[in-house]
């Protein structure tokens, strides 16, 4: 391990120039690479001590105390109120979801069948696409439900909508109500909403879990409720917003003839806002399913469940055929949301034929009809015919795998031992494996260097939170997987940005695979890393990566890509190389958008690294899902949640108080940071 | 100049029959705006106290009357407070201090649902930026006032067709507003305010976002709605030649507070001070004037020769003048009132000639 530190943990220190003598002309760069340096050397004559690492199965008086609060709580739900209110709540929501079920997807008993079986839901549900997004959706719709009875998962497809969909339906009961306040309320009202939003968009997904089944138990009703936080704060922002972003003199213009603020509210802002509703709707389904297929690790219904114990046996071939449903099902409703939206765009403006229109619906009805009662009535059509396509794919894609990693497995290897040993390992070894007291300090100190006063204030809180929870090792690890991922993301980002950004082709040809791959749960991510990898830490990160790289990509994109045309061409006239332009036009303007984009690849990095506990990623991740299956381990479990949390704030506020700073001291005519760092 | 006050003096006396009456409006931006009013950082100029207390002037102690079907015409350059005023009439924005009584009623006192009732049915305004709601059909867009005062879709619908024709859009009632040019919306927004049959009009710089001929073609438009509706109409604009070829009466605005309130010739005869000189300068003043600014004494002049009316533009009359040898008589009514030579018309046509490049 000693002689990886030889190469310092920043990608930008491999070529460190000395410093500049004079203090006042030092650019951050290199006033970090002094932290790091002294940290370095600190670090060497104290490695291993007071480096409060815990065993897996250790706990502290602290964890303890918060199990046995789990415990009082368990003890006391029949006496206290909130208790029973949310035991209520939950058992609305899971009667919900258990009559939907018995209606569509599980046995009515004393039927051996569900009231409908699956060919009358296809019909269905085929009907609504064609009703709502015209016949292509309709046809996608048909496939895509055929192929979840035909691979074998019927039932577990059509739970994971039903928690999807009960979720969405609440979300959009509680949310919009919220969106309008946030879209009409005066600017002070609105940052108070925004920070709360703020903090629960920066809450890795893993953390609402623990509370959530203390409060909820396991099952649907947690399923539902985690869905439903996980979904709310994207529809209250993204409706909130449009509806504040409505024409200020279009609202004026109306306000003069006389309308009453419902009036403007019902006839002007929710209408000029419909677009951005129904892309916030859009965003709000997607996460509910993301999250509703995290739900399996509180027991929820779905097609999470066969997924997470296909992951935990490391069978690869039986992950990958529910995953792939779970693709299927997040491409359909995309694809129909949106196609919706356009639909009734259209309708709207009078594009279509209303009285054609209802005649198909109607035609299209009759077999609808006829397939429901016919699915009702005989139960060979309610259930899908057994066949053996689902397990036999899982056995190809498990033998394809194996084949894979003989011929090509010395090049992954080789790959990821270069990233472990190259980068993980060596800082990891000085994160983890300083004393806590030096780590602390060395945070601090960067997180003043690069925010200020105003990053390190929110950064003392948090790392006393961090130490405070005694999970100051596995943070540290969890930290430290965090950071490498989120390099590697900005690497890709300023890569594929660029490229994006100045190849029209480029950008057609991507742009697509982005906008698909941003619409894919981050489950689904684990199953080809792990296959290709197997359970590490590496394969969390890499799995972290190719979740957080699509919106980072995005971002740097549309960045460069916003860049004022007249100042690039400015530039080009006066005879500036491709890279020049890029290096010193291009990213320098862009530089609000890399900002973003390493503070969301960071955050997604995050939530990865709890998801990837499962898949040998461990620290805090494992500390989670152990608080999940273990009662004892629930203490350990939620100080780890908190500690997630707590990284969460601290990289936040860093990052924006790095961006903020950058942007008040920033004189277009000095040098870009990553230039000044480079020397 | 006196003659300035003394119009401004005699129109005050009217209150009664003013369709629209403002009596010292003051609009301060920011906080403590209610407190300077009356103190002696009120007479501040408006840098001056912006400096003081962060405060700004929107409008500062503007007092006017519009008579019934008269085209009141406010003109200032960008941030003389032109938009603040005229949204202060109807409170758009609240005006800090002041009374405005519009057909008489006080339009700063009434309660929200008063105002509502103002809006609806006594005052429309038509904008620069028109303002239209891209998702309704133009039919809907101008039944709007008439949609949120509750009046039937069929009868509202009737209406706004008749208001489409009235404004010269017929064949366009099912067209969205983003399939119209810019000339064309601005018609909707025309009809929008008419559709409600208000008897007050205010129009926010409305054709200043068009391009020069649609903008002539929108100017004709209104004076032709002018004649034949005969409303009242206060009209906020920053060009010169807009203000000149609409107004019965101008006021100029700068800073937030007026320089001069008077007809077009007035404005151009006898401007107030050398803001208003300086801004008139490149105005063909024969085209504005009339002969009463040009005319003199009859001293001694043979009183013969043709009869020309005191309110006649100098354009219009110059032939005449011009085509007589010897002064022409310049009667008001019956009454003499001066004589007009040559000269005086030249002195007009040829100072212009020179100011002219």
């Amino acid at each position: 391990m000693t002689t990886a530190v030889a190469t310092p943990p920043q990608p930008a220190a491999v070529e460190p120039p000395p410093a500049p003598p004079e203090p006042r002309t030092l650019p951050r760069w290199a006033w970090a690479l002094v932290v790091v340096g002294v940290w370095i050397v600190v670090w060497s004559f104290t490695k291993g001590q007071d480096t409060l690492a815990l065993g897996a199965r250790e706990h502290t008086d602290l964890h303890n105390e918060f199990t046995e609060f789990r415990d009082a709580v368990l003890a006391s739900r029949d006496t206290n109120p909130i208790i029973q209110f949310t035991y209520q709540l939950g058992s609305w929501f899971t009667s919900a979801v258990e009559w939907l079920q018995r209606m569509i997807s599980i046995p009515d008993f004393p039927r051996p069948v569900p009231q409908i079986g699956w060919i009358g839901v296809t019909a269905v549900a085929t009907w609504v696409g064609l009703a709502v997004a015209g016949w292509r959706i309709a046809v996608l719709v048909a496939l895509s439900f055929f192929s979840f009875g035909l691979f074998g998962y019927w039932s577990d497809s059509i739970d994971l909508l039903i928690v999807t969909f009960v979720a969405v339906s609440v979300a959009i009961l509680v949310g919009m109500p919220l969106a309008v306040l946030l879209g009409t309320t005066n600017r002070a009202g609105a940052s108070v909403i925004n920070t709360v939003l703020d903090i629960f968009q920066t809450m890795p997904t893993f953390v609402y879990l623990l509370p959530i089944v203390l409060f909820f138990g396991i099952g649907a009703s947690a399923a539902v409720v985690c869905t439903l936080i996980y979904a709310l704060p994207p529809l209250i922002r993204i409706a909130g917003h449009g509806i504040r972003s409505v024409s200020g003199m279009t609202i004026e213009a109306t306000d003069s003839a006389g309308q009453t603020s419902w009036q403007r509210l019902r006839k002007v802002q929710l209408p000029m806002a419909r677009k951005t509703i129904v892309v916030g709707v859009n965003q709000t389904i997607m996460a509910a399913l993301s999250m509703a297929t995290i739900a399996a690790y509180v027991d929820g219904p779905g097609l999470g469940g066969p997924v997470l114990s296909a992951l935990s046996k490391n069978d690869v071939g039986g992950a990958f055929v529910p995953g792939m449903l779970i693709v299927v099902m997040a491409v359909m409703l995309d694809r129909s949301t949106t196609a919706a939206s356009e639909a009734s765009e259209k309708a709207a403006r009078g594009r279509i034929d209303l009285r054609k229109r209802r005649i198909v619906l109607a035609a299209a009805a009759v077999p609808v009809v006829v397939a429901l009662w016919a699915s009702r009535t005989y139960t060979d059509l309610a259930e899908f015919p057994e066949n053996d396509l689902g397990s036999s794919i899982a056995d190809g894609v498990n033998r394809f795998v194996d084949w894979f990693i003989d011929v090509f497995g010395g090049v992954t290897e080789w790959f990821k031992d270069l990233i472990t040993y190259g980068l993980l390992n060596p800082m990891q070894d000085l994160l983890a494996e300083s004393p806590w007291y030096v780590s602390a300090a060395g945070i601090l100190a960067l997180a003043f260097v690069f925010g200020g006063l105003r990053a390190l204030v929110p950064a003392v809180i948090c790392v006393y939170g961090i130490w405070f929870f005694d999970l100051w090792h596995d943070a540290m690890i969890t930290l430290n997987m965090t950071l490498v991922g989120t390099v590697l993301v900005m690497v890709l980002a300023l890569i594929f940005g660029v490229l994006m950004a100045r190849s029209r082709y480029v950008d057609l040809l991507l742009r697509p695979v982005l906008d698909a791959g941003q619409t894919i749960p981050p489950f689904v991510y684990l199953i080809p890393i792990l296959a290709l990898f197997g359970p590490s830490r590496f394969t969390a990160i890499l799995a972290g990566v190719i979740y957080a790289a699509p919106v980072a990509i995005k971002l740097v994109a549309d960045g460069v890509g916003g860049v004022s045309s007249t100042t690039v061409e400015a530039s080009r006239s006066t005879g500036a190389t491709t890279w020049q332009e890029i290096t010193k036009v291009q990213l320098p303007m862009a530089r609000g958008s890399l900002v973003l984009a390493a503070n969301q690849g960071l955050l997604y990095m995050l939530s990865m690294a709890v998801i990837g506990g499962l898949v040998g990623a461990g620290a805090l991740g494992y500390d989670i899902v152990l608080g999940f299956s273990r009662s004892e381990e629930w203490g350990k479990g939620a100080c780890a949640g908190i500690t997630i949390v707590l990284i969460g704030i601290m990289i936040d506020r860093v990052a924006r108080a790095a961006a903020d700073k950058e942007s008040v001291t920033h004189d277009p005519t000095r040098r870009p940071w990553w230039r000044s760092a480079m020397g | 100049m006196s003659t300035v006050t003394d119009r401004h003096a005699t129109t005050s006396a009217s209150t009664a029959d003013a369709a629209l009456s403002v009596r010292h409006l003051w609009k301060i931006f920011g906080k403590g705006a209610d407190s300077i009013i009356g103190t002696p950082d009120a007479e501040l100029s408006r840098a001056e106290l912006k400096e003081k207390t962060g405060c700004v002037v929107g409008v500062k102690d503007v007092s006017f009357e519009v008579a019934p079907g008269e085209v009141f015409v406010v003109m200032g350059l960008s941030g003389s407070g032109k938009s603040t005023l005229v949204r202060c009439l109807t409170r758009l924005i609240e005006p800090t201090a002041g009374e405005i009584v519009i057909e008489g009623d006080d339009v700063t006192r009434a309660s929200q649902s008063q105002l509502r009732e103002l809006r609806r049915n006594h005052a429309s305004m038509v904008f620069q930026h028109f303002g239209l709601l891209p998702h309704r059909q133009v039919i809907d867009n101008v039944a709007y006032g008439l949609e949120i005062r509750g009046v039937p879709k069929k009868e509202r619908r009737a209406k706004a067709a008749e208001v489409v024709e009235l404004v010269g859009l017929t064949g366009y009632e099912h067209s969205y507003p983003d399939q119209l040019s810019g000339g064309m919306q601005q018609r909707v927004g025309l009809a929008r305010a008419l559709a409600g049959d208000p008897s007050l009009l205010l129009f926010d710089e409305p054709f200043s976002a068009l391009d020069p001929l649609i903008r002539r073609d929108m100017q004709n438009e209104v004076i032709r709605l002018h004649h034949e509706l005969g409303k009242t109409m206060v009209f906020i604009t920053h060009d010169l030649a807009e203000a000149l070829k609409l107004g019965d009466r101008i006021l100029i605005m700068r800073d937030g507070a007026i320089v001069q309130v008077g007809t077009p010739d007035e404005i151009i005869g006898a401007p107030a001070d050398d803001y208003v000189r300086d801004f008139t300068s490149e105005v063909p003043r024969s085209h504005v004037l009339t002969l009463k600014w040009v005319m003199h004494e009859p001293n001694g002049d043979a009183l013969e020769g043709p009869v020309l009316q005191a309110d006649q533009i100098v354009k219009d009359a110059a032939r005449i003048v011009l085509d007589h040898q010897g002064p022409c008589r310049v009667m008001e009514g019956d009454k003499l009132v001066g004589v007009v030579d040559d000269e005086d018309i030249l002195r007009v046509v040829v100072a212009e000639e020179e100011v002219k490049p």
